[in-house]
């Protein structure tokens, strides 16, 4: 236990466990730790403790100890030292009285005081966003021009939130458009239902997270606003349909 | 009496008006700077930012803070006594304001030279419980009551080991005076033979000012959401809280850089003849050196159940406190070195 690499106070553990020596149980020992103490660390970078340093001085001990001391059992064949494993009492001792475990923690503190810290300065810098991220949404278009919308009301069926109204007619080519297309963003949960409902890509959910607005009505989108913001990101929507169309 | 003499008189009123102001001022400035420097060394050990938007680096945060708090609504509960209400966010930045009167921060540069300067100090850091308690009671509220017992109960126990650390360094030097503490240990600094009391000092005086891991009267999960003692204080007797607060641990900081780092002293070569006055400089840089511990132990470490904290102090320190109590003196009059 008191055996990482990088032991307090730059003190390397005096005793190496020798292959030979190693027993299952010490190799036990060492995965659990292993997957103790990297995990305490997020550095990318962070090197990989070797099996032999992980060994501890009690589990010297005990390895050497195992054949001098014989255990003790009794008629039923229970060992009668229930004390043979683990830390002696004066180790205990010396661990609680210099606040070892103490000391161990305030310098893994006190070595984060001295790194740069992990922030990422939102309004000025942004973190990576996955081609999926459901933000806001947006209607598009067709090349041509023309709304890709047919106002098959696929999305507003599957919509849980029941945020998406819809009214269509027929025009007078003969298509079938929507004359009505609402979404209640106050309702809207982001699910993305509506964009894996849509069987013409129509409506998409956008990377775009930041249409907050100061009051309540503007929240509720209409045909245009929807039209209007698959213009202003047609491309940047063109381009995540394409990175994200092999899994779909 | 005659008019000369009336002049004279105010002249040295207006004279000791000055000093003491000339100390409070520069305290109660650390103390808001105490509070920054807080929020940003924590940040740095949690890998964070922390403030960095008010002036220059954040550095303008507590007094955009103070400004917050002392523009909210004071609320009082109508059942409370009010005279106490409001006196007890007093008592307690005064009290712990105080406690700079007997500070020496240079040879001669101290405001009262008391010879039982340190038991001055004892007196006031005790006297620091009665805000607590007369916070607790005169709130009228069942979860500022259960804080501020919690806090006492706490307070008065610790104070316990720190008196018996102070003890020892009085059977050590002899005096009850803070300059004649310091000259002692022009050769020495008392941690380095006394690091096992410096051990058991901090920890008694992390309870006294109520830091982490003593800081119950802040625990979330345990008062769910309540502040302590002083939940139902709120605006300008919050704001008193808080720097009361924090002038202890600068306070304690201080104290402590007296006690165990040698106060303004320092190699001869830096002291005296120069233009500025580095021994207050030196005394500053020592108290930040605590002041640095007192968050590190914020960051580090987990609080304390309450019969832990109670157990520690009675079972743990207690015996320790009185062992070294013991063992000190027995050195000395075994060596025959000592003061008396």
């Amino acid at each position: 236990m008191f055996s990482r690499p990088r032991l307090v106070l730059g003190l390397q553990p005096r005793i190496f466990i020798k292959p030979s020596v190693a027993s299952a149980r010490t190799a036990l020992v060492a995965r659990r730790l292993i997957s103790n103490s990297t995990c305490s660390h997020a550095e990318h970078n962070h090197q990989k403790p070797k099996l032999e340093h992980l060994s501890s001085g009690i589990e010297e001990r005990l390895a050497h100890s195992a054949h001098l001391l014989e255990p003790e059992h009794d008629s039923q064949g229970n060992e009668l030292n229930a004390y043979r494993h683990g830390p002696s009492a004066l180790d205990k001792a010396v661990h609680l009285f210099f606040f070892t475990e103490i000391i161990r923690g305030m310098w893994i503190v006190l070595e984060n005081f001295f790194r740069p810290p992990y922030t990422i300065m939102y309004p000025f810098e942004k973190g990576p966003l996955s081609p999926r991220f459901r933000g806001e949404h947006a209607l598009r278009r067709y090349p041509s021009g023309e709304e890709r919308c047919i106002a098959c009301k696929l999305c507003e069926a599957i919509c849980p939130a029941q945020a998406i109204t819809i009214e269509s007619e027929a025009r007078m080519d003969g298509s079938r458009k929507t004359t009505k297309y609402d979404i209640d963003m106050t309702k809207c949960i982001y699910c993305g239902f509506c964009q894996e409902a849509c069987p013409v890509d129509a409506i998409v959910e956008t990377q775009n997270q930041e249409f907050s607005v100061e009051n309540r009505e503007e929240l509720l989108y209409n045909k245009e606003k929807l039209l209007s913001n698959g213009d202003r990101a047609e491309a940047e929507i063109a381009a995540n349909l394409h990175s994200d169309h092999v899994y779909r | 009496m005659n008019k000369s003499n009336l002049i004279e008189n105010l002249v040295g009123l207006i004279f000791n008006l000055a000093d003491v102001l000339s100390i409070i001022l520069p305290v109660l400035l650390s103390v808001a700077f105490m509070t920054i420097i807080e929020r940003k060394q924590l940040a740095a050990h949690q890998r964070r930012v922390g403030p960095n938007t008010v002036g220059y680096y954040g550095i303008l945060q507590p007094f955009a803070d103070a400004l917050k708090l002392i523009l909210k609504e004071t609320v009082i509960p109508s059942q409370s006594n009010k005279v106490i209400f409001y006196l007890a966010p007093v008592s307690t930045l005064v009290f712990s304001l105080l406690g700079w009167a007997v500070i020496p921060f240079g040879q001669g540069l101290v405001l009262s030279d008391l010879s039982l300067g340190i038991l001055y100090t004892l007196a006031l850091s005790s006297l620091g419980v009665y805000g607590v308690l007369l916070a607790g009671w005169s709130a009228n509220s069942k979860y500022a009551f259960l804080g501020s017992l919690r806090s006492t109960a706490a307070m008065i126990s610790y104070e316990l080991i720190l008196s018996s650390a102070i003890l020892i360094i009085i059977l050590l030097t002899g005096s009850l005076n803070y300059i004649e503490i310091i000259e002692i240990q022009q050769s020495i600094y008392f941690i380095v033979p006394l690091l096992p009391v410096f051990i058991f000092y901090f920890i008694s005086i992390l309870a006294e000012t109520s830091r982490t891991p003593f800081d119950l009267q802040e625990a979330k999960p345990d008062l769910q959401k309540i502040a302590g003692f002083f939940t139902e204080h709120s605006s300008v007797p919050f704001v008193f809280f808080f720097l009361g607060e924090y002038s202890s641990i600068v306070l304690f900081s201080c104290i402590t850089a007296i006690f165990f780092l040698g106060g303004y002293n320092f190699n001869e070569i830096f002291i005296n003849e120069s233009i500025f006055n580095l021994q207050a400089i030196i005394l500053g840089l020592k108290t930040c050196i605590f002041t640095f511990f007192f968050v590190w132990f914020r960051a580090t470490l987990p609080r304390l159940r309450y019969d832990q904290l109670i157990s520690l102090c009675w079972l743990n320190l207690l015996p320790v406190a009185v062992a070294f109590i013991i063992l000190i003196p027995s050195i000395l009059i075994t060596f025959d070195i000592s003061p008396y």
